[in-house]
């Protein structure tokens, strides 16, 4: 059972978000990058299908330098192989690092292809489902339970408030969600087991795209801005549970017309 | 012919509030870009949507009535909406930022070789193309992009766009024949949400609650109180980890991003995250017995003082101020 995972690298969810001098990106400086969270779920998926049925997990990410962290971090907890695409991923769109990843993953053989049910910061959730089109594969989103059998899966999929159970063939691409599982620490020995495994790296020309192709097409970013800042509106002391419980009410009822 | 259609999702014969709002925001696109609104609509109650779809704008009602497309499945719905764009070749796909909508929109996008902007919060039609503004980093910042593919393709975030009626006639009907593709992904069962629920991110009020509560039991006071005034239950982050609620529940990051109209958070400190998640809700309640709280930052009216009995008494005032 071979997976591919695909993971993008974003800013630590804890960090204070500020927009670059030329109002077109996020200001880079002192931020902390992460392993985005949902990512984390799709590749313990397959560490532990990899421990279950053996076979290889391929960790691959488009993006720049700092990206080979990422991936060292996914060999430290179990993945066997990984590809560093370089490039800017964010100067392309969703459909453009699909386009990356799905040239880059026709070269390997896999039975699943795991991601993270969106990037966390570009929230965008499209990226999995838009490569599972370029590979005419059936992808099943918002995974939170995935049982795999012999040429066949059975995943839950997340939908309001509820869920659906689905079954797919092999080949197949599943987004993760969280509740999927509960991902593993590296270990000491998986660190240093890591360190071993080199970072294949390509270039968009190694995988016979141009940059034409790839950057500033399609949804194309025009400017970032903060939010106005929220300020506070009145504060009660609640001494009286009921007067407090009136005024809530009250509220709701003139101001925000809700009752 | 439309220039602008409205992937809308049908239950019990009616279309769903998140299809009301993308018809609703299509009209006014349609009305900037030139040509008519459509809807589309999938399944054998299709057609039962006509007048609905007209009185909110619809000029059209694009009905792939078949069996095949009873319950949505990627596949063959991917196929189904290209028949129909490749029939229409509108300038604009709009799709409710449901599950489903937002499992389709990017499916069609890269089959037909466009690009999505999706969960935006605003779109416009400006020289001759769609512009959309969307949240990112759980709303700390937001981006606004312009659609260069044909059909420009956005889903939209819930909540986000008025319903508005156009007070049109009912839609004509155009039938389009579905031709069936193998569907590799099949849905085996649907587990039904758990009764009375309402689900946080289409919800217009959310009462939300966090560590204050103490323990899972707790929540009672939460849900009593949701169920009273017609809301959904919101959780943050530590009581999810905790195990005290499904995470279906949780607002924030990693949870469910909202804009209800009023969002009431009980015993929940305001953590970074969860701020991301609820701070575009257009009318904020927090209730904390610590005054210091950051969710008091935010709040439009901040209670200090103990949700263990400030929720019961809300609760009753809630019943009181509804039986009115």
């Amino acid at each position: 059972m071979n997976s591919v995972v695909c993971i993008s690298q974003v800013p630590d969810t804890e960090s204070r978000i500020k927009i670059a001098s030329d109002g077109k990106k996020i200001d880079e400086t002192g931020l902390k990058f992460i392993v985005s969270p949902y990512d984390e779920f799709a590749l313990e998926a397959a560490i532990r299908l990899k421990e279950a049925k053996g076979g290889e997990v391929t960790v691959i990410s488009f993006g720049p330098d700092r990206v080979a962290q990422a991936l060292r971090e996914c060999l430290a907890r179990g993945a066997t192989r990984a590809l560093h695409i370089k490039g800017d991923a964010t100067a392309a769109d969703s459909l453009g690092v699909a386009r990356v990843l799905a040239a880059a993953i026709k070269t390997l053989t896999y039975d699943l292809i795991f991601t993270g049910k969106l990037g966390v910061g570009t929230d965008s959730a499209l990226v999995g489902p838009m490569l599972a089109e370029l590979l005419d594969l059936p992808q099943i989103n918002v995974v939170t339970k995935l049982e795999v059998g012999d040429g066949k899966l059975t995943a839950h999929r997340e939908i309001e408030g509820s869920e659906e159970v689905i079954e797919s063939s092999i080949p197949a691409l599943i987004t993760a969600q969280k509740g999927l599982n509960e991902p593993r620490y590296a270990s000491l020995k998986g660190i240093m087991a890591a360190k071993k495994i080199a970072i294949a790296t390509q270039t968009l020309q190694d995988l016979g795209l141009s940059d034409l192709d790839i950057y500033g097409r399609g949804v194309k970013l025009i400017s970032l801005e903060m939010p106005p800042e929220k300020s506070a509106g009145k504060k009660i002391e609640a001494s009286d549970p009921v007067a407090a419980a009136k005024e809530i009410v009250a509220y709701i009822r003139d101001v925000a017309k809700a009752i | 012919m439309p220039g602008v259609i409205v992937v809308c999702e049908v239950n019990e014969g009616k279309l769903r509030k998140t299809s009301l709002e993308g018809l609703s925001i299509g009209k006014q696109l349609a009305a900037a870009a030139g040509g008519e609104l459509a809807a589309v609509a999938f399944g054998s109650s299709a057609k039962s949507v006509a007048e609905q779809a007209g009185a909110h704008g619809a000029k059209m009602l694009y009905a792939v009535s078949s069996g095949e497309l009873e319950a949505y499945s990627t596949e063959p719905y991917t196929a189904a909406l290209r028949q129909v764009i490749d029939q229409v070749k509108p300038s604009v796909v709009l799709f409710p930022g449901s599950a489903n909508g937002r499992d389709l929109a990017p499916r069609i996008a890269a089959r037909l070789g466009v690009g999505v902007a999706s969960d935006v919060v605003k779109l416009e039609w400006t020289d001759g193309k769609l512009r959309a503004r969307r949240p990112m980093y759980s709303g700390r910042v937001f981006g606004t992009y312009e659609l260069e593919g044909q059909p420009a393709i956005a889903s939209c975030r819930p909540n986000a766009f008025a319903v508005e009626a156009a007070g049109g006639t009912a839609a004509e009907v155009v039938e389009v024949a579905f031709e069936a593709v193998p569907n590799r992904a099949k849905v085996l069962e649907t587990k039904s949400p758990e009764a009375g629920e309402l689900t946080v991110s289409e919800a217009d009020i959310i009462v939300a609650g966090g560590r204050g509560l103490k323990e899972a039991a707790n929540f009672s006071h939460i849900r009593d109180l949701a169920h009273a005034i017609g809301g959904a239950v919101g959780a943050s982050r530590a009581t999810v980890d905790a195990g005290w609620i499904d995470h279906q529940h949780q607002v924030g990051q990693t949870g469910r991003v909202v804009s209800p109209n009023v969002y009431i958070a009980a015993g929940i400190s305001g953590a970074i995250q969860h701020l991301a998640g609820m701070s575009s809700s257009k009318h904020i309640i927090a209730i904390n017995k610590d005054p210091e709280a950051a969710i008091f930052r935010i709040a439009d009216l901040g209670v200090v003082g103990d949700l263990f009995t400030i929720l019961p008494a809300l609760t009753e005032e809630v019943k009181k101020a509804k039986a009115h």
